[in-house]
């Protein structure tokens, strides 16, 4: 047996994960960008995101998703989708006010480019939440394997 | 100065300072500038809101700029941020405690590790609390109380030891159950009256008779921010969260949270919103003289030094809701004069016992002793402050609890003026005990190397 299937769940799990992770992370990708047209938006599209590396994670055992993304920098990921939102919200200010909609005002039923600044704010808000769950689920592995190793 | 673009900026500029620490955390100091600069920014606009603001204005800013579009059949749909009066008095009083505590902190936090993680969380927290005081728009207003409710939760647990996680637990549960008593008074006040803008609500309010479903929404805010408020029945996380944090955040906490989140809203709700009928006074003041008398019974048999100032705020809050209660206009000045008194003696309070552990690495007043001789400035600022809290005449607190007491009289309530007499002299003892374990006496040996 090779040393990848020493970590993580049985080798039935392994195949399926590797053909559905990078799909639930484009319908994630979906969710977020189509966020003023259908259900959805960046909360539940960044909760999507996490989701898939969180997949990786619990298929494979805890340090492949750590490979792709450091945990270091989820608090950065997260910081900057905060300042990304407020920033946008601030700009608004200069063209009439807080969280105005200085891009594009008038929306077009359907249409993807369109809604101003909300797409963008989507984007902000996928990014705190997606980097904020992710950084708690590391956190909970992180306490996890402390506990079992003073075992 | 204090314009519709500038109001939002209570809220902005301390969320920033929070994102841009987290961004910025590498580079040495920046926790400190940032966690000072802000709060500085936010005290000067504070101040300019004060003076500029005529009495009876309003300045209301409509985010979004979705103004033009205020009457969407009938209903108001944008959330607006107002500053009133008495929004631009809290707005000082917090903004104040969040500059001291921030100055405060530069020196005392170096304690503790990641720095970065506690100015963050400071920051999320006064913006949270700035956005209570500002917002004109019920959900808005539960939003902005989740977002200093949860960053004071994880404050609380910051020195990660076994009682600050178990006080934070215990008040990470009630706050939730607070919180989730607010929402629904919250959602059942939408389903009556179809809006979410304060003002709106009064309107639609003020002109029907109240439905009784109204009177459970009443029951629901009043154990929700009640919780909040730490007022008696609903007290019992408090005297744990709040000598468990840093005493940076006991100050905040017991300074100026539980009177942004809980009596300011409170204020809010039964004065502008439902408007202020003779239950809800006589509900009040039944609160206030509970939470008054039980504060400072138990208070007197403390020994935990932080855990004694804890219990003095519940009673002290217990003044300021009597004061409200009252409802005269005398009263709500005592009561909001007691609230701004409140703040500094009890933050001055907290921040000298914060100076005593870190010199002399105990809490136990018994364990104390003697140390005016070693620490003559935490002593002094001390005696101010505790006599502050008694109510000794040249201090404000004696002027703040006589305006309640007069008013009380004049409002026919003797018992609950000779109720509140008598709760001053309990405070008094309660704070001769302190001042007389932790400074007074024999210096012990332990501590004969303080400097």
């Amino acid at each position: 047996m090779s040393k990848e299937h020493d970590r993580g769940m049985t080798i039935s799990v392994k195949p399926g994960t590797r053909l559905t992770v990078g799909l639930i992370f484009l319908f994630g990708i979906y969710i977020i960008l189509h966020g003023h047209l259908t259900p959805g938006g960046g909360f539940a599209g960044g909760v999507i995101v996490a989701l898939s590396f969180i997949n990786l994670d619990l298929a494979f055992g805890g340090e492949v998703s750590a490979r792709i993304f450091a945990k270091g920098s989820t608090s950065v990921v997260e910081a900057f989708g905060g300042i990304m939102f407020l920033a946008l919200a601030l700009l608004g200010l200069q063209w009439g006010g807080f969280f105005d909609n200085f891009l594009h005002p008038d929306g077009e039923p359907g249409m993807l480019i369109s809604a101003g600044i909300i797409p963008l704010e989507n984007i902000a808000i996928s990014l705190k939440v997606g980097a904020g769950l992710f950084a708690i689920f590391l956190t909970l592995i992180a306490l996890q394997k402390f506990e079992s190793e003073k075992k | 100065m204090i314009t519709e673009s500038t109001i939002p900026l209570f809220v902005a500029l301390p969320l920033a300072g929070a994102f841009l620490t987290v961004l910025l955390k590498k580079i040495k100091g920046i926790p400190d500038t940032f966690g000072v600069m802000v709060t500085i920014g936010t005290f000067v606009m504070s101040i300019f809101a004060v003076l500029q603001l005529e009495i009876g204005q309003k300045v209301i800013c409509n985010v979004g700029n979705w103004g033009g579009f205020q009457e969407v059949l009938g209903k108001i749909v944008g959330i607006q941020l107002v500053v009133d009066g008495l929004t631009a008095f809290m707005l000082v009083v917090v903004n104040f405690i969040a500059f001291l505590v921030a100055v405060y902190s530069v020196n005392y936090m170096t304690r503790y590790t990641e720095k970065w993680q506690f100015y963050s969380l400071f920051l999320l927290m006064l913006a949270g609390m700035n956005g209570v005081l500002i917002t004109g728009d019920m959900f808005n207003l539960f939003v902005f109380v989740e977002i200093a409710s949860i960053a004071s939760y994880a404050l609380v647990a910051f020195g990660t030891g076994k009682r600050e996680l178990e006080a934070s637990f215990k008040y990470a549960i009630m706050g939730g159950i607070a919180s989730l008593l607010i929402l629904l008074g919250v959602i059942f006040l939408y389903s009556n009256t179809g809006t979410l803008n304060m003002a709106d609500m009064t309107r639609i309010l003020a002109g029907g008779d109240h439905p009784a479903l109204l009177y459970f929404v009443f029951a629901l805010f009043l154990t929700g921010f009640g919780l909040k408020a730490a007022l008696v029945p609903f007290h019992a996380w408090l005297p744990d969260a709040h000598p468990s944090a840093p005493a940076p955040i006991s100050a905040m906490l017991s300074g100026v949270l539980i009177k942004a989140l809980g009596v300011y809203v409170i204020v809010r709700i039964f004065y502008t919103v439902f408007g202020f009928t003779h239950e809800i006074s006589l509900v009040l003041m039944t609160m206030g003289a509970i939470s008054m008398g039980v504060g400072a019974l138990v208070a007197l048999r403390q020994w935990d030094l932080k855990r004694l100032l804890a219990y003095s705020s519940i009673s002290q809050v217990g003044f300021i809701m009597l004061g409200f209660g009252i409802g005269t206009p005398l009263a709500i000045l005592g009561a909001l004069f007691h609230l701004f008194n409140h703040s500094m003696f009890k933050s001055l309070l907290f921040l000298d016992s914060g100076a005593i552990e870190y010199e002399a690495h105990t809490r136990d007043l018994k364990e104390m002793g003697g140390l005016a001789k070693k620490m003559p400035v935490t002593n002094g600022t001390t005696i101010i402050g505790a006599m502050s809290l008694a109510g000794i005449p040249p201090f404000a607190g004696f002027w703040s609890k006589l305006i309640i007491i007069v008013a009380a009289v004049q409002a026919n309530h003797m018992k609950l003026a000779a109720w509140a007499v008598l709760m001053s002299i309990v405070t008094i003892a309660y704070v001769l005990k302190a001042i007389r374990f932790a400074f007074l006496g024999e210096l012990k040996k332990q501590f004969a190397n303080i400097t």
